[in-house]
């Protein structure tokens, strides 16, 4: 009985596959699941907004693709796996979803692309930060876009070695994600011959720093490091400033800050902090017009999530209308071969893990004297190259590589 | 330098006064709990809310109106006040003398209302306040840089709560208010208006909750959600002063601020549960909590 069910299944599925293979597109219709946390910490950075600019790319894109209809669903995954791999399963499974988009607290993504693996659809990655997403976790149906840990590490912390910022005293958020930076930052400041002289691990979330700040003074390093994010990241600035660290010369190294941050803490807390960044509004004329159109619809400045969720769903549309189909396999390969120059990058290309290679950009928080207006936050110090940001595929532990 | 358990004298001495700081807002906010639950036996799941009403209602004011913090850290509790009352009068009057833990579940909705509502206006990532002009800068003690403001909290949080504790326990009013909630029917019969003393009682109650709010506004990031971290703490910080006294609310609050300072400085991973462990332990030995009185 069992055997004869599943002959009979893979009868169906192998019926179904050759459909698949005829290069159409399912219903007529693409289907795109939006998740984000759309309430909680990480709403300001990607949440409604980058509904928005999801939107906005479809629009742009001339609101049907191949004549088939482009709809959007959206959930809010409250950063909790459990929620995101169920809402993902209904999607998939009962709803036709094509391409699963957002996806941001990175326990989030690691749930909600196994799920997509199952079912072999597609999941384009931007609000995540953990590079272990396209390391451990690859999977052939995800590509993981905006930027990492691995290219937050290489940009901010190279800097300020080689700005003589010798000693480090790291503040980390005590999870899984605060313990990746926490790894990725002494690996990198001691190849670069500086040296950590500390470090505290923090519980998730803290309300007040005043207590680890005034250890991290006391130390005497020349640089505090924030490996954590969100509201942990700006109490911590924001006490930093008021126990006048700046001014007694240690610096502060914010890992991961999006500017949703900065614009929260203000440059008169936030000024001369260096950060990396994959984007940034003010860079063109390019970045300028589509964010000009952006804040006219939200009111507010993109961040690097927003622009790389209106990019990547451009390019997943391109892919679709080239194939003709929106089978994730077929996509994703057109998505590797063509190469991305729009507002978001120039010359950017995705990896057989996924990974979406890119310039990354140092930058840092400008003085309130520098600042012309509430979203002139940043200058652009330093372009760190594509091939320098990202790490390389002969140090990968993706599964798609190591079989190759 | 001298060394205790391998941490310099100094930043010991440091992290005790940190401890003090953030042990002062822990006593505002559980005093608030401590009044409104001893008087009128609700359990102000609101109170965080309440907190955050504070905080955000500084930088609204400011924003919109230009009003300075000096007059918001009257108007702001003030306001809120009506907000407490209302919430009051419309809602927890309804289930009065109902199980505990409907005024829990009512209150707790109200927040998350409040939360939801704020949220989708201001999103989470903060707002921005900026310290007033006089307290900018602070003073090196020699052993760390206590910045003015957190001097100010001290004194500040520290009055407010003493006038709190002695209007209560030693003025006529406060007699009024144990002995409304005491026996309320026999209080009436005096000519005292006891419904208005309980929306009077909670008013006062969220007040002491947006003055922390307001007091926290310059150092914390002010989010809608700042309240929902603080809450567990400040009830873990009631149940371990015992239910419903106000003085050891005050005294829980500050010893709680100090013992988590010191957790931060010998093993910070444990300091967001010390608290929580130490609740354990007084509930096992003290079930009715270090100044509480036998039920």
């Amino acid at each position: 009985m069992t055997i004869m069910k599943k002959l009979l299944a893979s009868a169906v599925a192998s019926a179904l596959m050759v459909g698949g293979a005829q290069a159409e597109i399912s219903n007529n219709t693409v289907k795109i699941g939006y998740l984000a946390d759309m309430s909680g910490t990480y709403r300001d950075l990607s949440g409604p907004n980058g509904l928005k600019a999801l939107e906005m790319a479809i629009a742009d894109f001339g609101g049907t693709v191949k004549g088939a209809k482009i709809e959007i669903v959206t959930a809010d995954d409250r950063n909790s796996p459990d929620v995101a791999s169920s809402t993902v399963r209904r999607w998939l499974e009962n709803d036709n979803v094509d391409m699963v988009a957002g996806l941001v607290a990175s326990s989030v993504t690691i749930a909600a692309t196994k799920v997509i693996e199952e079912n072999d659809k597609l999941g384009l990655v931007n609000g995540s930060a953990a590079s272990s997403i396209t390391n451990e976790y690859c999977t052939p149906n995800h590509i993981h876009y905006t930027y990492d840990t691995y290219a937050l590490s290489i940009g901010t912390p190279t800097a300020i070695v080689k700005e003589g910022g010798k000693t480090w005293y790291i503040l980390t958020a005590d999870y899984a994600f605060g313990h990746a930076m926490e790894a990725d930052v002494t690996r990198v400041v001691e190849a670069n011959g500086g040296e950590i002289v500390g470090s505290i691990r923090h519980p998730f979330p803290t309300p007040d720093f005043s207590s680890f700040i005034l250890q991290a003074q006391a130390s005497g390093a020349d640089v505090i490091a924030l490996a954590n994010a969100g509201a942990d990241t700006t109490n911590a600035i924001t006490t930093a400033a008021e126990f006048g660290v700046t001014q007694s010369g240690q610096t502060i190294a914010g890992l991961v800050v999006f500017l949703s941050d900065v614009h929260a803490l203000g440059t008169e807390a936030a000024q001369g902090l260096q950060l990396t960044t994959g984007w940034y509004w003010d860079m063109n004329d390019e970045t300028r017009e589509w964010s000009d159109r952006f804040m006219k619809e939200t009111g507010a400045r993109p961040t690097m999530v927003h622009a790389g969720i209106y990019s990547s769903t451009l390019q997943y549309l391109d892919a679709v209308e080239k194939t003709g189909s929106d089978d994730a396999q077929t996509v994703r390969k057109q998505m590797m071969d063509t190469p991305i120059n729009d507002m978001f990058t120039k010359n950017g290309r995705i990896r057989e893990d996924g990974r979406m290679v890119h310039d990354m950009y140092l930058a840092q928080v400008k003085t309130p004297e520098e600042s012309s207006g509430e979203w002139d936050l940043y200058k652009i110090l330093r372009t760190i190259p594509a091939e320098e940001a990202f790490r390389p595929l002969a140090d990968s532990k993706c599964k798609l590589i190591s079989s190759k | 330098m001298s060394m205790i358990f391998g941490v310099p004298m100094a930043v010991l001495s440091g992290q005790l006064l940190i401890g003090i700081i953030n042990g002062a807002f822990y006593a505002l906010l559980s005093l608030g709990l401590a009044v409104i639950f001893g008087l009128l036996k609700i359990i102000n799941f609101a109170h965080g809310a309440m907190y955050m009403l504070g905080a955000m209602g500084t930088v609204i004011l400011f924003d919109n109106l230009g009003v300075n913090y000096w007059v918001a850290l009257f108007l702001a509790p003030v306001l809120v006040g009506i907000v407490g009352v209302l919430v009051e009068y419309f809602l927890l009057r309804r289930i009065a003398g109902q199980d505990h833990i409907y005024s829990l579940l009512l209150t707790f909705g109200v927040a998350l209302i409040m939360q939801g509502i704020l949220t989708n206006i201001y999103g989470v990532s903060g707002l921005r306040y900026s310290m007033p002009d006089m307290f900018k800068g602070g003073v090196n003690l020699g052993f760390m840089f206590l910045p003015y403001y957190r001097a100010w909290v001290i004194v500040a949080a520290l009055l407010v709560c003493f006038g709190t504790w002695f209007m209560i326990e030693k003025t006529k009013l406060g007699a009024y208010l144990r002995a409304g909630t005491e026996d309320s029917q026999l209080m009436q019969g005096f000519g005292i208006n006891v419904p208005l003393l309980v929306s009077l009682t909670y008013g006062f109650g969220v007040m002491l909750a947006a003055f922390a709010g307001v007091l926290a506004a310059p150092i914390y990031s002010v989010t809608p959600v700042m309240g929902s971290h603080i809450l567990i703490v400040v009830f873990a910080v009631v149940v371990i002063g015992g239910l419903g006294s106000i003085g050891g609310a005050i005294i829980t609050g500050v010893l709680m601020g100090v013992v988590e300072g010191l957790t931060k400085t010998f093993y910070p991973p444990a300091s967001s549960a010390v608290i929580f462990l130490v609740m354990v332990i007084v509930l096992m030995i003290r079930p009715h909590g270090l100044f509480g009185k036998e039920a």
